[in-house]
Order: C-alpha cells, then structure tokens, then sequence
C-alpha cells in the first residue's frame, strides 16, 4: 500500500450502505419479526370515548374465546401499582385506567391469546360500561374557568399544566413600542404524528433465569431499561432491551407506551414471550402526537428593515398528560431557537400547557425538540415583514443575518451559535433557483392575474443534545457513547449508545472510525441497540448521534491511537516521541517509508506488546459535548396556484443545507430529501384535528395523509460546508434539519402567490380548500 | 349513554378453514388456514417470510406488497384462501441465489432506502410497473408507486433507483455494446 492510497469508506466518501444487504433481501429483523417459541399475542381494547368513567369492565366473555388466556385491567396492574407510569416529563400516565378514560383511543385493557387473530376475538368480548363525562377539547377552553378538571387525580384546580418563559420581557416591551413597525400573527402548527410505517410494538420474555428480555420499538434502549428497573423494581442486571431494526422513528418510538408495560406484564405473569404491535389506528389515535402550539407572535423593525424584537405567547395543548419527550429543564424544548438566523437584541418568549382530553404527547416529529415551531414561527413572520414594509424578503433576511465573523454568537435567548454562513447559503440557493428571473417571471404573471409565489426559509437549527449540565432526561445526563475493540488481525468492533432507525449508522460510524484508524470500513462492524452489550447511551433522536457519539467515536479511536503510537515506536525501535500519525498510518518523523499501519500495530498489540503495555487495543468513550450544534440552510420555494380550484403546486424547491463536515454526503442528502417530504407533509397535508366531542378525525391513513411519490415535490439539494469548531471533525448532524425548515418556505410562497388578496396567514396544512377560499372571497366581494 | 352492548357481536362466530394450494417463490406449500387469515399472516407468520411487512392494514402504505400472477396486490387485504392455485412472489423470491435482482441492485446503488420498512413491497411494486413498462418516464413512476409510501427517502433516490433498474433490464448482462 502507498502512502497516497486512499482509504476506502472515509469521511467524504459516498459509499453504499452495509445495512441495505439484509433490507433489500426482505431479511431486516424487525421486531414482529421476531420468533420465539410459544408466543402469546397481546391485542388491547381501546376506549371510543374522549373522556368517560368506567362503570363495569366484565371479562368472562372474552375469556371464553378459543385461544384467549388472560384479560388484563387497571385493577390488575393497580394490585401490582403498576397502573400509572411517569412519562419522561415526570408528569403521570396511565398504564390501564382503573376509573376514567381521559381520551378517544386509550388503552382499557389487555387480552392476551395464543395468536393475533384470537387476541382480536378477545378484544371484542371484552365487555366495558362508559358513562360519557364532559370533553375538554380546546386548550384555551380548557383554561377557562369552570372548564372539567381533567387531572384532580394530581389535585390540580384547573387544567394548567406548566408556565416556562425565556428572556428580557420588560426589555422586548419597549423596544416593540419603540419600533416603527410591528407586526403580529396567530399561527396554528397542528397536531401531527409522525407515522413510521412501522407501528410500535415489542416482545417481551422472561427465561428461566428470571432475566427479562424485550425486544421494543424504542430509540432510547439504554434509558428504557433504566426506567423499566425504576418503575418494576427489577434489578437492572435483569433486564435486557433490544432495538432492533426499527422501521423509522422521527421522535415516536421514544416514549415508553402502555402497550410495551401491559406486554412485559403479561410475559412476566403468563411465563410465555409476548408480542405486541400495535395497529395503525392504534398508532394514529393513542401513541405520542407532535407539535399543537397556539402561537401569537409580534416582530418589530426599523422603517429601513432592520429587525429589533421579537415576543411570542405560545398556548401548547398537550392532552391529557404531559408525555412530551424534551430534556427535563426545557418543558417546551427549544422552542427558544426561536430567534433563528437574526441578531436580535432583545426577545421574550413564554408559553403555556394546558390539559385536554386528547393523547398524550409534544414529541418531536423529526425535529429537536419543537425547533420546527420555532423556525416556522421566525421565518414566516420575518416574511410577512418583509411584505409589509414591501421589501424583498431575501433582501430582508441579507440585511439582517447574524454575520459569518460574529461565530460564536450570543442568542437574545441565551444559546450560543457554533458557526454560521447564513448569506452564504442563501445566496447559494438564490444562484441555483435563479432567484432574480423568478421575481420578474412573478411580476409579470401577476399583472396577466396569475397566482406564482416565492417563498424562503433560513433556518438555523440547534440540535446534539447535550452538554451535561443543561441536558438530561429524567436526570440521566444526555452524553452519548462508543467503544471500540480492534481485533488482531487489525478488523473492528464498535458498539455505540445511539439507535439507527434507518439513518444508516452502521456505514457512517463505520466511515469516522475508517478515517480516524487508517482501516477500511468494510472492516468496521458496528453495533447498536442491545443493552446486554452496548455502552450506556441516550439513544437517537434530536439529531444527536453524529455530535454525541459520532464524536465519541473519533475520540475513542483517538485513544486507541495514544496507545497504538507507543506500539509502533516499539516495532520501528523508536522513540515515541518520534512517531506521527500520517496518512492514516504511524510513521517516523520524516521518515515515510518507516512506518506501521494500525492492522500491523494490532496484531503486535496481541502477540508482541511492549514491556509494560497492556496487550489488546480498545478504548471507550463517554464523549459530553460541550456545546450544542446548529445547522442551517436556506430553503426557496415557487408555486403556482389555480385560481379555480385553490390547488397549489410547488413547481421547484431548493433546499441549500449547511451541516459542517459531511461524512457521507450519499447519505446526507438522502436524509435531506425525506426530511424535506416531512417538512411538505404538515405544510400541505398532514392534520389529526377532533371533533367536539373529542373524536379523532384522522385515525387511519384513509384521513391521516401522508405524501406520496405523487404529491411530492422534486426536492432539489445544494450545501454549503461550515465546520462545528467544538465536534471533533467538525459534523453537526442533518436528519431533522430540512423538516424544520422546509413549512415556512412552502407556506410563505404560497402567502407570497396570494398577496394580490391581502392574507398575512392561513394556518397549514394548506389544503385546496383554505386556498380557494382565500381567493374567492375575495373574488366574490 | 354507554355503548349498547347488543351493537357489537360479542361471541365471534366459529372459526373455519380450508386447505390452500399455493406457489410461493416457485416452492409449492399445502396449507390448511382459517378462511378468515390475511395472506400477510400466511406469509409472515406460517411459511415465516418476514420480509413482506405490515404498515397500516388498510390496504394504504403498501408495505405488504407481493405479486400474485406478477400483480402486485396488498397482501393485508387479501385472504390467504383467495391465493388458492395460484402463484406468490415475496422479496425473498426476488435474487436468484446470490444474484440480486437489478430492481434490488438498483435501491442499493441508488440510495433507494434507508430504514428499509417499506423497501421490499416498494421494490415488488416497481418489479410489476417496469413488467409493464420498461422505460417508463419520471411522472410514470410517481405514479406507478404512489399506492406504496416511504417516510424517509423522499422519493427521489426510489426514483433514480427505479430508473436505473429499468436500464439495466435493458441493457443485456454479458456481452452488451
């Protein structure tokens, strides 16, 4: 091997996925996939009604059913005080209600049966009285006094929940009043799901040892095994999770849900495995929902454009408990990135839970913690800004950018930026879309009477969470892990704390340890998932694995490199001192033909180790990063309406990210393109809206719509590189950004098309209706 | 007011079954199933080929693709018995041996997956709209997968990948121009 050789599957390289070998063969491994002998199958009852008091629940019909073995109620798990479980915003759920339903879909009870379509007969038995209680369905209702108490059961007086506030409010008051502009919108980010394909579900064992094994939809195993031994009282040592292959997750599959308690219950009673996966409705009506923010927000600026302030009064409805998933000192996340891409001095920004009888939730719906209503809310008001004061909005967000020499910067709320180009990559996606040509064609289409529409978004995310002393869930600190064993024969085994669900980690942490070992990452195996034999890690979500343990394993390799010098020395009969790791190799100083490579260093760290060395070569990291990370991109979007019919059609999107240092920019870019669907999804589509008495609407994929190869747009992708200064090469992680910032570009070009007729906002998904409403009432006047 | 319980059947009626003959990857199988079986259950859960995946039940998300006769069906809406006599082709039927099928080839080269749920019902479908059209364009293909959806690719690289198994198909293996 040269020196000039490159390394096969290094940072850079956009190689092809380990991973894809089992999944395009049809043999990725799931977990209904997974066979034990003797399972039994876990189906539940779910309460049609939104808020009613159990009167009766009689199980002897359904246990009549051929093949059911076990009912499963409230009182049971409350006999084992096993009936409410803290979610992890340390509020209270239900397992099984004993007394009420609080919510349209919730689990009542479990049957359990010795196949799936049996457990379903078993559903049906199950006979249960309601008695209807009034529905709380509206938050700022739900507030009103007089409104159903729906938590008593926590001695609440009312359905508030939390209060959380974030910056200078005497400070933003003034300087709003000062300003010679202010603007102030309403807008509505709607209840959402995520929707993997895979639903949720597990299975759960107990071997003879009385060693509990579950086999569970989860992005956290690590943290899920620590919760479980809190809630059971199990011993940790006995209790084993096991992620999978995980059919997407985007934030779902982190909270623990009823289903996965009710199975290990029902594994630990009955002695047999036990599988549950849920169905879609189940998914769609009962597991955690994201985003439901009421938001008014008010934008001040000088009469020449230069923004001054920023307030925003937030209303969060998070259903009947608050099972959000956020770090346990932010109850509304990041919402407080809010400030996004501009310098401004002064911003104060409060919001407000309140109670409904409605699921649980505020998880992420692929993004950090409600950095998409963050995002949204800033890029959309600084756009209708721009049209009020009738300036370009590029021009707008040019003016007034956070500068590239002002890194790290100082938010009016109190983060710290890492690093940032921001006119860089507007500009960048201004050039590719042609940005220019677009006005002019607009301007003339707009005289024929023609609806074409503009829209931008500069986002700046804030994601990698995080440094030890502001982020923890449910007090565990939110470092992240890798260990790394180099064999003898110079072949790798790393195991990390995170959870791939199709991000591809075991190609990318491949790539980082390839570049930092000099070995090539067909060699690299990587391991994720099982908490029998992976280090202790938060899991993967947030965009974090790449800044939490993609950095852990650059600095575990790097360890193992202290090591492997010493080695080295000793095989070139040098001193350590004089050795250097170049090109992927040790070498002597200025001496390139006397040199080892790490296959050769590990082979003598088994069979001929230095006096005084430990033999092997392996290192783990519990890498704490010391900052968070945040990506940015501009994203332009154009559409074109019918006037007739209020269809929009998003004609092109470009979408310029800036995520620092790319590992496999194949990958990225993926990543980037199902991002942006996810982003086009609540912008256009998606919505589970609920009738007054609490019924969801969308609890199928029948009314809950998810964007097909039809409807979605053809993403167009560029980049521009601004390294993280904090993460050990420089990456800051992707998988989120382009959801965060892709709804305000499609909404703001749509509001851009329909200025002619004077609207500031329609709150998404923007459905042909809303738009032809728009259009024709004006029409009609 | 509570739920009539008269308005739900409460006792379920009894179960029935029959014996199937069906071709499953060009292997012959003898099954007796209850009528009432979904061919997934059949597929996943009797001859335990798991690559064919449950997404929503309703016949929407497409996971559950297969070809039966070379028409890709949804195999959560279909019973196990209405495949009597008749031939089956799941993800696992789709290498030949250690040879990959080009529209697998394809999703691999093209970054065509990435959690790889919804990968072996969209490739069966995209198998059964290049069997009918060989070289379809951009918007045919759109349209050709659109009963099958994917929450993480975007669509674009599935495209690519379909395109570029299209013209591998095409393109004779050995001995080409």
């Amino acid at each position: 091997m040269t020196p000039a050789e490159a390394l096969h599957g290094g940072i850079g390289q956009s190689i092809p996925r380990k991973e894809d070998a089992r999944f395009i063969r049809g043999k990725g491994n799931y977990v209904d996939d997974v066979d034990l002998p003797g399972t039994l199958f876990l189906d539940l009852v779910r309460s049609p009604y939104a808020h009613a008091k159990i009167t009766a629940l009689r199980k002897e019909k359904a246990l009549a059913v051929p093949g059911v073995l076990a009912v499963i109620t409230g009182a049971d798990l409350a006999a084992a005080k096993l009936a409410w479980m803290p979610t992890l915003m340390s509020d209270t759920q239900m397992v099984l209600p004993t007394d009420e339903v609080m919510f349209q879909g919730q689990e009542v009870a479990g049957v359990v049966a010795t196949d799936r379509y049996a457990a379903a007969d078993g559903v049906a038995a199950v006979e249960v009285d309601y008695e209807p209680l009034p529905v709380v369905v509206d938050p700022f209702r739900a507030l009103e006094p007089g409104a159903p108490v729906l938590r008593a059961d926590k001695g609440k007086k009312d359905n508030h929940i939390w209060h959380w506030e974030v910056g200078d409010k005497a400070a933003t008051e003034k300087a709003l009043k000062e300003s010679a502009v202010v603007i102030k919108e309403r807008l509505y980010i709607p209840r959402i799901h995520v929707s993997s394909i895979e639903t949720c579900g597990c299975v759960a064992q107990v071997d003879a040892m009385g060693k509990l094994t579950v086999w569970m939809t989860t992005q956290a195993p690590h943290a899920i095994r620590t919760v479980f031994a809190l809630v059971s009282g199990l011993p940790e040592n006995q209790i084993r999770i096991i992620s999978p292959d995980i059919g997407g997750g985007f934030g779902g599959k982190v909270p623990v849900y009823p289903g996965y308690v009710i199975a290990v219950v029902a594994a630990l009673t009955t002695g047999q495995p036990v599988k549950w996966v849920e169905d879609r409705t189940g998914n769609l009506t009962a597991d955690s929902f994201a985003r439901d923010y009421h938001i008014e927000a008010e934008l001040g600026a000088t009469k020449d454009g230069k923004l001054t302030a920023l307030r925003v009064k937030t209303l969060a409805d998070h259903g009947y408990t608050d099972a959000a998933a956020n770090p346990s000192k932010f109850p509304a996340g990041l919402f407080h990135i809010i400030t996004g891409s501009y310098p401004f001095a002064t911003a104060f920004v409060e919001v407000d839970a309140a109670y409904t009888n409605k699921p649980p939730g505020g998880i992420a719906y692929r993004c950090s913690f409600r950095v998409t209503e963050a995002a949204y809310t800033i890029e959309r008001l600084v756009d209708n800004m721009a049209h009020q004061l009738k300036m370009d909005p590029a021009e707008l967000r040019l003016k007034n950018f956070i500068p590239p020499e002002a890194f790290p910067f100082q938010s009016a709320l109190g983060w710290t930026y890492d690093s940032g180009n921001y006119g860089g990559a507007l500009k960048k996606a201004m050039e590719m879309i042609g940005y220019d040509a677009l006005r002019k064609e607009q301007a003339e289409k707009r005289r024929r009477g023609e609806l074409m529409g503009i829209g931008i978004s500069s986002f700046t995310e804030i994601v990698g969470a995080g440094p030890a002393k502001q982020f923890d869930i449910l007090g565990l600190k939110m470092f992240d892990s890798a260990e790394v064993r180099i064999h003898p024969t110079g072949k790798v085994l790393a195991r990390l704390g995170t959870k791939s669900q199709g991000q591809g980690h075991e190609t990318t942490y491949a790539q980082i340890l390839a570049e930092e070992l000099g070995i090539s990452s067909d060699y690299i195996t990587i391991e994720e998932g099982d908490t029998d034999t992976a280090p202790y890690g938060l899991g993967t979500y947030a965009s974090r694995s790449t800044p939490t343990s993609g950095a852990a394993a650059a600095v575990a390799a790097r360890k193992i490199r202290q090591k492997a010098a010493r080695i080295a020395a000793h095989l070139l009969e040098v001193s350590p001192d004089d050795i250097e790791w170049k090109d992927h190799k040790f070498q002597v100083k200025g001496v390139p033909d006397k040199s080892k490579t790490m296959a050769e260093v590990a082979f003598a760290a088994y069979t001929n180790p230095p006096e005084g060395e430990e033999a092997g070569l392996e290192a783990v990291d519990y890498y704490n990063p010391p900052n968070l990370t945040f990506p940015f991109g501009s994203y332009i979007c154009v559409v074109d309406i019918d006037k007739e019919t209020g269809q929009v059609k998003v004609r092109r999107f470009v979408a310029v990210d800036d995520c620092g240092v790319i590992i496999n920019p194949m990958i990225v870019e993926g990543q980037i393109h199902g991002g942006l669907t996810m982003g086009f999804a609540p912008a256009m589509m998606e919505e589970i809206p609920y009738d007054a008495e609490g019924n969801n609407r969308a609890g199928s994929f029948l009314e809950y719509l998810l964007p097909t190869a039809v409807e979605t747009p053809k993403w167009e992708t560029g980049k521009t590189t601004t390294p993280s200064p904090h993460h050990p090469f420089g990456a800051k992680g992707v998988g989120e950004s382009a959801t965060v910032g892709a709804p305000a570009a499609i909404v703001n070009a749509v509001l851009d098309a329909l200025e002619p007729y004077g609207v500031t906002n329609i709150d998404i998904p923007l459905s042909a209706h809303k738009v032809w409403k728009v259009i024709h009432s004006k029409d009609a006047a | 007011m509570a739920i009539d319980a008269a308005e739900v059947p409460r006792t379920p009626g009894p179960v029935t079954t029959r014996t199937i003959h069906v071709t499953v990857n060009g292997v012959s199988h003898t099954s007796t199933v209850q009528n009432r079986m979904l061919l997934v259950s059949y597929l996943r859960e009797r001859l335990r080929l798991t690559g064919t995946h449950i997404g929503c039940d309703t016949a929407h998300c497409g996971a559950c693709t297969v070809l039966v006769d070379g028409i890709p069906v949804k195999s959560c809406n279909l019973f196990a018995v209405q495949v009597d006599g008749r031939k089956v082709q799941t993800v696992e039927g789709l290498a030949s041996g250690a040879t990959l099928h080009p529209i697998q080839e394809a999703f691999h080269e093209e970054h065509g997956l990435q959690c790889g749920y919804c990968t072996p019902g969209m490739m069966l479908a995209s198998v059964a709209l290049l069997a009918h059209n060989p070289n379809p364009t951009e918007d045919e293909i759109r349209r050709g997968i659109s009963g099958n959806l994917c929450r993480c690719t975007g669509y674009v690289n599935i495209v690519r990948a379909i395109q570029h198994a299209a013209q591998k198909m095409q393109t004779p293996a050995k001995g080409g121009p």
